[in-house]
């Protein structure tokens, strides 16, 4: 009897250390990277990784990725590319749709990563925001910021300019204590 | 003897010197073909300054406004702020090579600029200009 307990516990031990193993060796597979399962994924949104979207759409201001806005936003706004924020970013049509099809296919109604899915969250369906920082969301979890660090200061001037306080905005990563203001050292404190 | 071997080799050393060339006289001819030039780069230089005013907020802008006037140096984006590569094709390898960007950033750029299209005898004159920085 208490040979067959003691072996049924080791049993139970082998095969939660056999499950939460196989758990470690899955979460580190890339092609896992981001489903909340075993291993919640370290970064915020999905990085960028179409070259062509890069080199295009990063070419005056930061390459946001696909994940920050849902596929509907990235409808108009690839509809509507001779005034883009005022600006001309008219490009042929064949570009225009390759570059569509990337953005709607990462949007962030087809993304399981952590602030695509907060921010479709606080979005009405008939909502189609074009400006990430015009977001409910977004100004939420910028809020507590003064003007004198955003707008005022001449080394950011915009809250569309992510990656000049947020250092690791290019991989996806967005955490606050990787944020740095400049000209503002302690901003935190 | 010597002197046919002497010319061959100059041919040769002059083709890839024309492949570098090739996106902007393959624009100029296109131009040429659409009844424009001369091309003059002092003409461009002044199209290069030109202001417009926008009637909207009374702002000016030019090619300057983000290019700089110094091609050789980096200019800014006016509004994101974004750095931007000289364009002098003597200081950055990378300019005038394609022909597609050349026309997509004078579509573009044009358009943001004057508030219409520029015309071929513009371009040309323009792409004139740059290429001579």
């Amino acid at each position: 009897m208490n040979t067959k307990i003691w072996v049924g516990i080791n049993v139970l031990i082998i095969a939660l250390g056999l499950v939460v193993v196989s758990g470690v060796v899955i979460s580190d597979d890339d092609e896992h990277e981001g489903e909340r399962y075993w291993h919640p994924s370290r970064l915020d949104v999905a990085p960028v990784d179409n070259a062509f979207y890069r080199e295009e759409c990063g070419a005056c201001h930061f390459a946001y990725q696909p994940g920050w806005l849902p596929a509907r936003s990235w409808q108009r706004l690839m509809g509507g590319l001779e005034d883009h924020f005022g600006e001309n970013a008219e490009l042929d049509a064949a570009d225009v749709r390759r570059l569509t099809e990337y953005l709607t296919a990462n949007a962030a109604d087809r993304s399981n990563y952590k602030r695509s899915r907060g921010m479709v969250r606080s979005l009405y369906n008939d909502q189609v925001p074009l400006r990430i920082s015009g977001t409910r969301y977004f100004k939420r979890k910028h809020h507590e910021l003064p003007a004198r660090m955003v707008r005022d200061n001449p080394e950011v001037r915009s809250f569309s300019n992510c990656d000049l306080c947020h250092t690791r905005a290019a991989q996806g990563s967005y955490n606050e204590h990787q944020v740095k203001v400049p000209g503002f050292a302690g901003w935190d404190d | 003897m010597k002197a046919r071997a002497l010319a061959l080799m100059v041919a040769l050393f002059a083709v890839p010197a024309m492949g570098a060339a090739s996106a902007v006289d393959e624009r100029l001819a296109a131009y040429r073909a659409a009844g424009a030039g001369p091309f003059s780069a002092e003409a461009g230089e002044r199209l290069w300054q030109r202001e417009v005013v926008r009637a909207v907020d009374g702002g000016a802008r030019s090619c300057t406004t983000c290019h700089g006037r110094d091609l050789r140096r980096a200019g800014r984006h006016a509004k994101t702020g974004k750095p931007i590569e000289p364009l002098s094709p003597a200081v950055n390898a990378e300019r005038l090579g394609s022909v597609k960007k050349i026309r997509k950033w004078f579509r573009r750029n044009c358009k943001w600029t004057w508030g219409r299209e520029c015309t071929a005898q513009e371009k040309g004159d323009l792409l004139s200009f740059i290429r001579s920085r």
